[in-house]
Protein backbone atom coordinates (compact mmCIF):
# COMPACT_ATOMS: atom_id res chain seq x y z
CA UNK A 1 0.00 0.00 0.00
CA UNK A 2 1.45 3.51 -1.29
CA UNK A 3 1.94 5.93 1.79
CA UNK A 4 -0.04 9.07 1.38
CA UNK A 5 2.94 11.26 3.69
CA UNK A 6 6.18 10.00 4.19
CA UNK A 7 8.23 10.48 6.81
CA UNK A 8 10.72 12.06 4.67
CA UNK A 9 7.61 14.50 2.85
CA UNK A 10 6.90 15.38 6.62
CA UNK A 11 10.00 15.72 7.63
CA UNK A 12 11.09 18.08 4.59
CA UNK A 13 7.50 20.48 5.20
CA UNK A 14 8.66 20.45 9.01
CA UNK A 15 11.28 22.55 7.41
CA UNK A 16 9.91 24.85 6.20
CA UNK A 17 7.93 25.67 9.52
CA UNK A 18 4.85 23.44 7.65
CA UNK A 19 2.97 21.34 10.11
CA UNK A 20 1.18 18.48 7.45
CA UNK A 21 -0.97 15.99 8.84
CA UNK A 22 -3.47 13.50 7.74
CA UNK A 23 -7.47 14.17 7.45
CA UNK A 24 -9.57 10.99 7.65
CA UNK A 25 -11.95 10.98 5.41
CA UNK A 26 -14.26 8.25 7.42
CA UNK A 27 -14.36 9.58 10.58
CA UNK A 28 -12.61 13.19 10.03
CA UNK A 29 -9.79 12.46 12.79
CA UNK A 30 -6.21 14.18 12.37
CA UNK A 31 -3.36 11.88 12.66
CA UNK A 32 0.32 13.45 13.31
CA UNK A 33 2.81 12.27 13.04
CA UNK A 34 1.81 10.46 9.82
CA UNK A 35 0.73 7.06 10.06
CA UNK A 36 -0.61 4.32 7.43
CA UNK A 37 -3.97 4.38 9.20
CA UNK A 38 -5.94 6.62 10.76
CA UNK A 39 -4.93 6.93 14.59
CA UNK A 40 -9.04 6.89 15.73
CA UNK A 41 -10.68 4.45 13.12
CA UNK A 42 -7.32 2.82 11.46
CA UNK A 43 -9.44 3.96 8.13
CA UNK A 44 -6.84 4.41 4.92
CA UNK A 45 -8.63 6.86 3.26
CA UNK A 46 -6.42 9.82 4.65
CA UNK A 47 -5.96 13.65 3.07
CA UNK A 48 -2.73 15.41 3.51
CA UNK A 49 -3.63 18.66 5.21
CA UNK A 50 -1.36 21.49 6.65
CA UNK A 51 -2.17 22.21 10.37
CA UNK A 52 -2.42 25.43 12.05
CA UNK A 53 0.79 24.74 14.04
CA UNK A 54 -0.46 25.95 17.11
CA UNK A 55 -1.68 24.38 20.53
CA UNK A 56 -1.10 24.67 24.08
CA UNK A 57 1.79 22.94 26.31
CA UNK A 58 0.24 19.75 28.37
CA UNK A 59 3.47 19.25 30.43
CA UNK A 60 7.53 19.93 30.22
CA UNK A 61 10.92 19.36 31.59
CA UNK A 62 14.43 20.80 31.34
CA UNK A 63 17.12 17.77 30.36
CA UNK A 64 20.13 18.28 32.56
CA UNK A 65 21.81 15.41 31.77
CA UNK A 66 21.59 14.51 27.95
CA UNK A 67 22.74 11.88 26.00
CA UNK A 68 25.97 11.49 24.13
CA UNK A 69 26.76 13.99 21.52
CA UNK A 70 24.28 16.48 23.23
CA UNK A 71 25.99 17.97 25.48
CA UNK A 72 26.48 21.25 24.10
CA UNK A 73 22.58 21.53 23.79
CA UNK A 74 22.16 21.08 27.25
CA UNK A 75 19.79 22.19 29.12
CA UNK A 76 16.77 22.17 27.29
CA UNK A 77 13.14 22.18 27.40
CA UNK A 78 11.32 18.89 25.48
CA UNK A 79 7.33 19.80 25.62
CA UNK A 80 4.11 17.65 24.71
CA UNK A 81 1.82 19.87 22.84
CA UNK A 82 -1.61 19.50 22.18
CA UNK A 83 -2.23 20.72 18.83
CA UNK A 84 -5.90 22.80 18.20
CA UNK A 85 -6.86 20.11 16.03
CA UNK A 86 -6.15 17.21 18.90
CA UNK A 87 -3.21 15.36 18.68
CA UNK A 88 -0.30 16.07 20.42
CA UNK A 89 3.10 16.71 19.60
CA UNK A 90 6.72 16.70 21.31
CA UNK A 91 9.27 19.18 20.62
CA UNK A 92 11.38 21.72 22.14
CA UNK A 93 10.62 24.83 23.61
CA UNK A 94 12.76 28.18 22.46
CA UNK A 95 12.92 31.58 23.55
CA UNK A 96 12.64 30.80 27.11
CA UNK A 97 15.50 30.28 30.12
CA UNK A 98 15.69 26.54 30.42
CA UNK A 99 16.81 26.65 33.67
CA UNK A 100 13.99 28.94 35.07
CA UNK A 101 10.86 27.15 33.30
CA UNK A 102 8.53 25.79 35.84
CA UNK A 103 5.06 24.12 35.78
CA UNK A 104 3.67 27.46 34.96
CA UNK A 105 4.36 27.04 31.64
CA UNK A 106 1.65 24.53 30.99
CA UNK A 107 -2.14 25.74 29.59
CA UNK A 108 0.91 28.23 27.62
CA UNK A 109 -0.28 28.95 24.10
CA UNK A 110 3.02 28.03 21.51
CA UNK A 111 3.53 27.87 17.93
CA UNK A 112 5.57 25.74 15.93
CA UNK A 113 9.24 26.26 14.27
CA UNK A 114 11.46 23.67 13.68
CA UNK A 115 15.44 23.56 14.67
CA UNK A 116 17.90 20.29 12.94
CA UNK A 117 19.20 17.10 15.08
CA UNK A 118 22.41 16.86 12.41
CA UNK A 119 22.49 13.43 13.45
CA UNK A 120 24.64 10.79 15.12
CA UNK A 121 26.36 7.57 14.37
CA UNK A 122 23.08 6.03 15.37
CA UNK A 123 21.02 7.73 13.70
CA UNK A 124 19.91 7.12 9.92
CA UNK A 125 21.22 11.02 9.21
CA UNK A 126 19.90 13.98 9.61
CA UNK A 127 16.81 14.95 11.87
CA UNK A 128 14.00 17.75 12.22
CA UNK A 129 11.84 18.25 15.36
CA UNK A 130 9.25 20.99 16.02
CA UNK A 131 10.72 23.91 17.85
CA UNK A 132 7.90 25.66 19.58
CA UNK A 133 8.20 29.27 20.70
CA UNK A 134 5.14 30.91 22.90
CA UNK A 135 2.67 33.14 21.02
CA UNK A 136 3.02 36.85 22.27
CA UNK B 1 -2.09 -25.75 27.69
CA UNK B 2 0.12 -27.15 30.39
CA UNK B 3 1.07 -25.90 33.93
CA UNK B 4 4.47 -24.72 33.81
CA UNK B 5 6.93 -23.58 36.95
CA UNK B 6 9.90 -22.06 37.76
CA UNK B 7 12.28 -25.06 39.57
CA UNK B 8 15.50 -22.64 39.33
CA UNK B 9 16.90 -19.56 40.05
CA UNK B 10 19.77 -17.88 39.75
CA UNK B 11 21.48 -14.36 39.50
CA UNK B 12 24.55 -12.02 39.72
CA UNK B 13 24.94 -9.13 42.16
CA UNK B 14 24.34 -6.34 40.42
CA UNK B 15 26.87 -3.74 39.73
CA UNK B 16 28.11 -0.83 38.83
CA UNK B 17 30.63 -1.18 35.35
CA UNK B 18 32.85 -4.39 36.00
CA UNK B 19 35.09 -6.96 34.04
CA UNK B 20 33.10 -9.52 32.50
CA UNK B 21 31.27 -10.11 29.33
CA UNK B 22 27.61 -11.01 28.56
CA UNK B 23 28.13 -14.41 28.30
CA UNK B 24 29.68 -14.93 31.43
CA UNK B 25 27.64 -12.95 33.77
CA UNK B 26 24.40 -14.82 31.99
CA UNK B 27 26.34 -17.83 32.60
CA UNK B 28 27.10 -17.11 36.14
CA UNK B 29 23.54 -17.16 36.64
CA UNK B 30 22.31 -19.93 34.67
CA UNK B 31 24.89 -22.07 36.46
CA UNK B 32 23.09 -21.44 39.14
CA UNK B 33 19.54 -21.78 38.60
CA UNK B 34 20.39 -25.04 36.63
CA UNK B 35 22.38 -25.83 40.14
CA UNK B 36 18.99 -25.34 41.83
CA UNK B 37 17.19 -27.40 39.55
CA UNK B 38 19.13 -30.68 39.42
CA UNK B 39 19.32 -30.93 35.77
CA UNK B 40 22.54 -30.38 34.10
CA UNK B 41 23.26 -28.14 30.88
CA UNK B 42 22.30 -30.89 28.60
CA UNK B 43 18.77 -31.58 29.76
CA UNK B 44 17.75 -27.62 28.36
CA UNK B 45 15.93 -27.97 25.16
CA UNK B 46 15.80 -24.26 24.31
CA UNK B 47 17.27 -20.80 25.46
CA UNK B 48 15.82 -17.52 25.74
CA UNK B 49 17.55 -14.46 26.12
CA UNK B 50 16.56 -11.02 27.18
CA UNK B 51 19.03 -8.48 26.14
CA UNK B 52 18.46 -5.22 24.54
CA UNK B 53 22.31 -3.37 24.40
CA UNK B 54 25.13 -6.19 23.90
CA UNK B 55 25.88 -5.09 20.48
CA UNK B 56 26.52 -1.49 21.40
CA UNK B 57 27.96 -2.48 24.66
CA UNK B 58 30.19 -5.23 23.29
CA UNK B 59 30.05 -5.28 19.16
CA UNK B 60 28.25 -8.77 20.04
CA UNK B 61 24.69 -9.77 18.15
CA UNK B 62 23.40 -12.82 18.56
CA UNK B 63 24.63 -13.06 22.20
CA UNK B 64 22.62 -15.98 23.26
CA UNK B 65 23.95 -18.81 20.85
CA UNK B 66 27.47 -17.82 22.84
CA UNK B 67 25.88 -17.88 25.80
CA UNK B 68 24.39 -21.56 24.67
CA UNK B 69 27.73 -22.80 23.47
CA UNK B 70 29.74 -21.40 26.77
CA UNK B 71 26.99 -23.05 28.63
CA UNK B 72 27.79 -26.74 27.27
CA UNK B 73 23.83 -26.58 25.93
CA UNK B 74 23.00 -29.36 22.96
CA UNK B 75 23.16 -26.77 20.21
CA UNK B 76 19.30 -25.86 21.18
CA UNK B 77 17.65 -22.95 19.41
CA UNK B 78 18.29 -20.00 21.22
CA UNK B 79 15.84 -16.99 20.77
CA UNK B 80 17.40 -13.25 21.81
CA UNK B 81 14.16 -10.93 22.85
CA UNK B 82 14.99 -7.05 22.58
CA UNK B 83 12.13 -4.80 24.23
CA UNK B 84 14.47 -2.87 25.80
CA UNK B 85 13.95 -2.72 29.74
CA UNK B 86 11.22 -5.67 29.55
CA UNK B 87 13.90 -7.60 27.35
CA UNK B 88 14.07 -10.62 29.87
CA UNK B 89 10.55 -10.52 30.75
CA UNK B 90 9.05 -11.08 27.12
CA UNK B 91 11.86 -13.75 27.03
CA UNK B 92 10.05 -15.34 30.19
CA UNK B 93 6.53 -14.98 28.83
CA UNK B 94 7.34 -16.94 25.67
CA UNK B 95 9.49 -19.59 27.23
CA UNK B 96 6.80 -20.15 29.60
CA UNK B 97 3.91 -20.92 26.52
CA UNK B 98 6.96 -22.78 24.92
CA UNK B 99 6.34 -24.86 27.42
CA UNK B 100 2.96 -24.92 28.33
CA UNK B 101 2.21 -25.75 24.66
CA UNK B 102 4.08 -28.95 25.07
CA UNK B 103 6.95 -28.23 22.38
CA UNK B 104 9.92 -28.42 25.37
CA UNK B 105 9.36 -29.73 28.59
CA UNK B 106 12.70 -27.61 30.59
CA UNK B 107 14.17 -24.60 28.90
CA UNK B 108 16.39 -21.51 30.63
CA UNK B 109 15.43 -18.17 30.16
CA UNK B 110 17.10 -15.16 31.71
CA UNK B 111 18.48 -11.79 30.58
CA UNK B 112 22.05 -9.96 30.94
CA UNK B 113 23.39 -6.71 30.25
CA UNK B 114 26.76 -4.59 30.51
CA UNK B 115 25.47 -1.47 30.40
CA UNK B 116 26.97 0.32 33.45
CA UNK B 117 30.48 -0.55 31.64
CA UNK B 118 28.96 1.72 28.58
CA UNK B 119 29.15 5.07 30.99
CA UNK B 120 26.79 7.91 31.45
CA UNK B 121 26.40 9.59 27.77
CA UNK B 122 26.83 6.47 25.75
CA UNK B 123 24.07 4.35 27.81
CA UNK B 124 22.03 7.86 28.02
CA UNK B 125 22.12 7.94 24.45
CA UNK B 126 21.16 3.74 23.68
CA UNK B 127 18.89 3.64 26.54
CA UNK B 128 17.03 6.83 24.31
CA UNK B 129 16.76 4.44 21.32
CA UNK B 130 14.01 2.55 22.80
CA UNK B 131 12.23 5.83 22.60
CA UNK B 132 10.75 6.97 18.90
CA UNK B 133 13.61 7.67 16.92
CA UNK B 134 11.69 9.54 14.35
CA UNK B 135 9.63 11.81 17.10
CA UNK B 136 11.31 11.55 19.75
CA UNK B 137 14.91 11.82 20.07
CA UNK B 138 15.60 14.50 17.74
CA UNK B 139 13.62 16.49 20.75
CA UNK B 140 16.75 14.71 22.58
CA UNK B 141 14.60 13.15 25.06
CA UNK B 142 15.58 10.82 27.41
CA UNK B 143 14.57 8.35 29.65
CA UNK B 144 14.41 10.69 32.89
CA UNK B 145 12.78 13.02 30.78
CA UNK B 146 9.98 10.86 29.57
CA UNK B 147 9.07 10.12 33.46
CA UNK B 148 9.56 13.89 34.09
CA UNK B 149 6.85 14.59 31.74
CA UNK B 150 4.49 12.11 33.30
CA UNK B 151 5.77 13.72 36.31
CA UNK B 152 4.26 17.12 35.72
CA UNK B 153 0.91 15.71 34.00
CA UNK B 154 0.37 13.38 37.03
CA UNK B 155 0.88 16.48 39.60
CA UNK B 156 -1.61 18.18 37.42
CA UNK B 157 -4.01 15.58 36.76
CA UNK B 158 -4.79 14.41 40.54
CA UNK B 159 -4.15 18.35 41.90
CA UNK B 160 -0.82 17.43 44.19
CA UNK B 161 1.26 20.28 44.68
CA UNK B 162 5.18 19.21 42.54
CA UNK B 163 6.25 19.65 46.48
CA UNK B 164 4.00 17.58 47.95
CA UNK B 165 4.55 14.65 45.23
CA UNK B 166 8.38 15.30 45.00
CA UNK B 167 8.71 14.14 48.87
CA UNK B 168 6.06 10.89 48.11
CA UNK B 169 8.58 10.38 44.66
CA UNK B 170 11.46 10.62 47.19
CA UNK B 171 10.29 8.04 50.21
CA UNK B 172 9.84 5.80 47.32
CA UNK B 173 13.19 5.66 46.89
CA UNK B 174 14.14 5.74 50.35
CA UNK B 175 12.31 2.44 51.21
CA UNK B 176 14.06 0.93 47.60
CA UNK B 177 17.19 1.88 49.03
CA UNK B 178 16.08 0.76 52.96
CA UNK B 179 15.19 -3.10 51.45
CA UNK B 180 18.54 -2.85 48.82
CA UNK B 181 20.82 -2.55 51.97
CA UNK B 182 19.24 -6.20 52.89
CA UNK B 183 19.96 -7.83 49.73
CA UNK B 184 23.08 -9.10 49.10
CA UNK B 185 22.49 -9.04 45.31
CA UNK B 186 21.85 -5.22 45.24
CA UNK B 187 24.29 -2.46 43.93
CA UNK B 188 23.48 -0.10 46.76
CA UNK B 189 23.48 -1.43 49.86
CA UNK B 190 22.90 1.50 51.54
CA UNK B 191 20.11 3.15 52.91
CA UNK B 192 19.33 7.37 52.08
CA UNK B 193 17.13 10.16 53.63
CA UNK B 194 15.16 12.73 52.45
CA UNK B 195 17.56 15.14 52.42
CA UNK B 196 19.85 12.74 50.09
CA UNK B 197 17.42 12.99 47.36
CA UNK B 198 16.76 16.33 47.78
CA UNK B 199 20.66 17.45 47.69
CA UNK B 200 21.21 15.31 44.39
CA UNK B 201 21.46 16.24 41.15
CA UNK B 202 19.26 17.50 38.79
CA UNK B 203 18.88 15.11 35.98
CA UNK B 204 15.63 16.04 33.86
CA UNK B 205 13.52 17.99 35.79
CA UNK B 206 11.35 17.63 38.23
CA UNK B 207 13.61 14.32 38.72
CA UNK B 208 16.75 14.53 41.03
CA UNK B 209 19.88 11.80 40.77
CA UNK B 210 18.00 9.67 43.42
CA UNK B 211 14.86 9.66 41.58
CA UNK B 212 16.60 7.76 39.09
CA UNK B 213 17.61 3.76 38.68
CA UNK B 214 21.67 3.43 38.01
CA UNK B 215 23.61 2.38 34.84
CA UNK B 216 23.84 -1.17 35.93
CA UNK B 217 26.13 -4.52 34.80
CA UNK B 218 24.66 -7.91 35.61
CA UNK B 219 22.52 -11.00 34.62
CA UNK B 220 19.64 -13.50 35.79
CA UNK B 221 17.93 -17.03 35.03
CA UNK B 222 15.21 -18.98 35.77
CA UNK B 223 14.66 -22.72 34.63
CA UNK B 224 11.20 -23.72 33.55
CA UNK B 225 9.65 -27.21 33.40
CA UNK B 226 6.68 -28.57 32.33
CA UNK B 227 4.33 -29.75 35.85
CA UNK B 228 5.52 -33.32 35.43
CA UNK B 229 9.12 -32.71 35.70
CA UNK B 230 8.80 -29.68 37.90
CA UNK B 231 7.59 -32.37 40.63
CA UNK B 232 10.35 -33.87 40.14
CA UNK B 233 12.77 -31.72 40.38
CA UNK B 234 11.89 -29.49 43.15
CA UNK B 235 10.19 -29.93 46.46
CA UNK B 236 8.90 -25.99 45.98
CA UNK B 237 8.18 -25.39 42.27
CA UNK B 238 6.47 -22.29 41.55
CA UNK B 239 3.73 -21.97 38.82
CA UNK B 240 3.63 -19.00 36.62
CA UNK B 241 -0.16 -18.48 37.19
CA UNK B 242 -0.90 -15.19 35.03
CA UNK B 243 1.01 -13.52 31.93
CA UNK B 244 0.29 -10.12 30.38
CA UNK B 245 1.94 -8.42 27.60
CA UNK B 246 0.90 -4.95 26.00
CA UNK B 247 2.53 -2.83 23.53
CA UNK B 248 1.88 1.10 22.86
CA UNK B 249 3.47 3.63 20.42
CA UNK B 250 5.60 7.01 21.82
CA UNK B 251 4.22 8.92 24.37
CA UNK B 252 2.50 11.67 22.46
CA UNK B 253 0.56 9.00 21.25
CA UNK B 254 -1.11 7.64 24.33
CA UNK B 255 -2.50 11.26 25.07
CA UNK B 256 -6.14 9.84 25.77
CA UNK B 257 -4.50 7.97 28.77
CA UNK B 258 -1.84 9.76 30.15
CA UNK B 259 -0.36 9.61 33.04
CA UNK B 260 -1.91 6.40 33.17
CA UNK B 261 -0.23 3.88 31.14
CA UNK B 262 -2.26 2.10 28.70
CA UNK B 263 -0.45 -1.45 27.80
CA UNK B 264 -0.06 -2.06 31.24
CA UNK B 265 -3.57 -1.50 32.07
CA UNK B 266 -4.20 -4.37 29.64
CA UNK B 267 -1.16 -6.44 30.22
CA UNK B 268 -2.32 -6.39 34.04
CA UNK B 269 -5.89 -7.54 33.27
CA UNK B 270 -4.35 -10.34 30.80
CA UNK B 271 -2.23 -11.73 34.27
CA UNK B 272 -5.40 -11.23 36.63
CA UNK B 273 -7.58 -13.12 33.98
CA UNK B 274 -5.34 -15.79 33.24
CA UNK B 275 -5.26 -16.37 37.13
CA UNK B 276 -8.60 -15.90 38.33
CA UNK B 277 -6.86 -13.55 40.79
CA UNK B 278 -7.59 -9.74 42.03
CA UNK B 279 -4.93 -7.15 43.17
CA UNK B 280 -5.80 -7.88 46.81
CA UNK B 281 -4.34 -11.92 46.43
CA UNK B 282 -1.16 -10.56 45.83
CA UNK B 283 1.00 -10.71 48.79
CA UNK B 284 4.53 -9.03 46.80
CA UNK B 285 5.14 -7.68 43.97
CA UNK B 286 8.44 -6.54 41.95
CA UNK B 287 7.70 -3.72 40.12
CA UNK B 288 9.29 -1.22 37.43
CA UNK B 289 10.88 1.57 39.37
CA UNK B 290 13.15 2.76 37.13
CA UNK B 291 12.27 6.37 38.24
CA UNK B 292 10.35 7.22 41.48
CA UNK B 293 7.14 8.42 39.31
CA UNK B 294 7.06 5.09 37.82
CA UNK B 295 6.30 3.33 40.94
CA UNK B 296 2.92 5.82 41.72
CA UNK B 297 1.87 4.65 38.43
CA UNK B 298 2.54 1.51 38.35
CA UNK B 299 0.86 0.65 41.64
CA UNK B 300 -2.42 2.12 40.84
CA UNK B 301 -2.75 0.81 37.42
CA UNK B 302 -1.87 -2.48 38.72
CA UNK B 303 -4.96 -2.08 41.31
CA UNK B 304 -3.48 -1.45 44.61
CA UNK B 305 -4.83 1.95 45.19
CA UNK B 306 -6.98 4.24 43.84
CA UNK B 307 -5.59 6.65 40.98
CA UNK B 308 -4.05 10.01 42.48
CA UNK B 309 -3.85 7.86 46.04
CA UNK B 310 -0.55 6.12 45.80
CA UNK B 311 1.80 8.72 46.70
CA UNK B 312 -0.65 8.75 49.97
CA UNK B 313 -0.42 5.28 50.36
CA UNK B 314 3.40 5.09 50.30
CA UNK B 315 3.56 7.98 53.12
CA UNK B 316 1.78 6.13 55.25
CA UNK B 317 3.73 2.67 54.75
CA UNK B 318 1.50 0.78 52.87
CA UNK B 319 3.59 -0.48 50.23
CA UNK B 320 6.58 -1.63 53.19
CA UNK B 321 6.51 -5.20 53.83
CA UNK B 322 3.79 -5.25 56.30
CA UNK B 323 1.79 -3.04 54.59
CA UNK B 324 -0.86 -3.41 52.20
CA UNK B 325 1.09 -4.78 49.61
CA UNK B 326 4.92 -5.82 50.30
CA UNK B 327 6.60 -3.40 46.88
CA UNK B 328 10.25 -4.84 45.75
CA UNK B 329 11.58 -6.04 48.86
CA UNK B 330 14.64 -6.66 46.43
CA UNK B 331 15.36 -3.09 46.71
CA UNK B 332 13.47 -2.79 42.80
CA UNK B 333 15.68 -1.33 40.42
CA UNK B 334 16.23 1.86 42.36
CA UNK B 335 18.78 0.16 44.69
CA UNK B 336 19.22 -3.61 43.31
CA UNK B 337 19.81 -2.00 39.88
CA UNK B 338 19.01 -2.31 36.32
CA UNK B 339 21.02 -3.91 33.77
CA UNK B 340 17.75 -3.49 31.34
CA UNK B 341 17.97 -6.69 29.98
CA UNK B 342 18.23 -8.90 33.03
CA UNK B 343 15.75 -7.00 34.92
CA UNK B 344 12.62 -8.83 34.65
CA UNK B 345 13.95 -12.44 35.27
CA UNK B 346 15.63 -10.83 38.28
CA UNK B 347 12.00 -10.25 39.58
CA UNK B 348 11.50 -13.69 38.95
CA UNK B 349 14.17 -14.33 40.85
CA UNK B 350 13.00 -12.06 44.03
CA UNK B 351 9.67 -13.58 43.45
CA UNK B 352 10.43 -17.26 43.74
CA UNK B 353 12.64 -16.72 46.87
CA UNK B 354 10.13 -14.54 48.57
CA UNK B 355 7.71 -17.34 47.99
CA UNK B 356 10.36 -20.07 49.12
CA UNK B 357 10.44 -18.26 52.47
CA UNK B 358 14.62 -17.86 51.17
CA UNK B 359 14.93 -13.81 51.83
CA UNK B 360 16.31 -13.29 55.30
CA UNK B 361 15.74 -9.99 56.75
CA UNK B 362 13.98 -8.83 53.66
CA UNK B 363 11.11 -11.53 53.80
CA UNK B 364 7.69 -11.39 52.99
CA UNK B 365 6.35 -13.53 56.21
CA UNK B 366 4.02 -16.38 54.08
CA UNK B 367 4.50 -14.95 50.93
CA UNK B 368 2.40 -17.32 48.54
CA UNK B 369 1.47 -15.06 45.55
CA UNK B 370 3.66 -13.11 43.74
CA UNK B 371 3.66 -10.84 40.79
CA UNK B 372 6.34 -9.30 38.51
CA UNK B 373 5.50 -5.97 36.21
CA UNK B 374 8.64 -4.41 33.58
CA UNK B 375 8.40 -1.61 31.66
CA UNK B 376 10.35 -0.81 28.13
CA UNK B 377 10.49 2.19 26.72
CA UNK B 378 7.94 4.70 26.81
CA UNK B 379 5.37 2.07 28.10
CA UNK B 380 6.51 0.53 24.69
CA UNK B 381 6.14 -2.97 26.65
CA UNK B 382 4.42 -3.61 29.54
CA UNK B 383 4.55 -7.28 30.44
CA UNK B 384 3.30 -8.69 34.16
CA UNK B 385 3.61 -12.28 35.29
CA UNK B 386 2.16 -13.78 38.57
CA UNK B 387 3.73 -16.50 40.29
CA UNK B 388 2.10 -18.60 42.89
CA UNK B 389 3.58 -21.31 45.30
CA UNK B 390 3.53 -24.98 43.77
CA UNK B 391 3.27 -26.60 47.55
ZN1 LIG C 1 -10.58 7.75 10.94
Amino acid sequence: MEHKLTFKEYSEALKEDRLLGLKCQECGAITVPPRITCSKCQGTELEVVQLSGKGTIQTFTTIYVPPEGREAEAPYVVVLVELDEGPWLMGNLGGVDPTKVTMDIIGKRVKVGHAIFPGDKFSAGELVRPLFSLED
Amino acid sequence: MRKVAVVGVGMTKFTGAQSKTAVELFAEAAMDAIAESNIKPRDIQALFVGNALSDIAEGQAQVQVFAADYLGLDHVPANRYENACASSSAAFRDAVMWVASGAFDIVLVGGTETAAKMGTPLATRTFAAASDSRYEYPCGLTFPGVFALLTHLYSRKYSIPLERLKRQMAQVSINSHYYGARNPKAQFRKEITMDDVFNSIMVAQPLQLYDCCPFSDGASAVVLACEEKAKKLSDKPVYVVGLGQASSGNLASQKDYLPRLIARELSAKQAYSMAGLSPKDIDVIELHDCFSIATLIALESLGFFEFGKSGEAVERGETKIGGKIAVNPSGGLKAKGHPIGATGTAQVYEIVKQLRGECGERQVEGAKIGMTDTLGGDGGTICNAILARGW
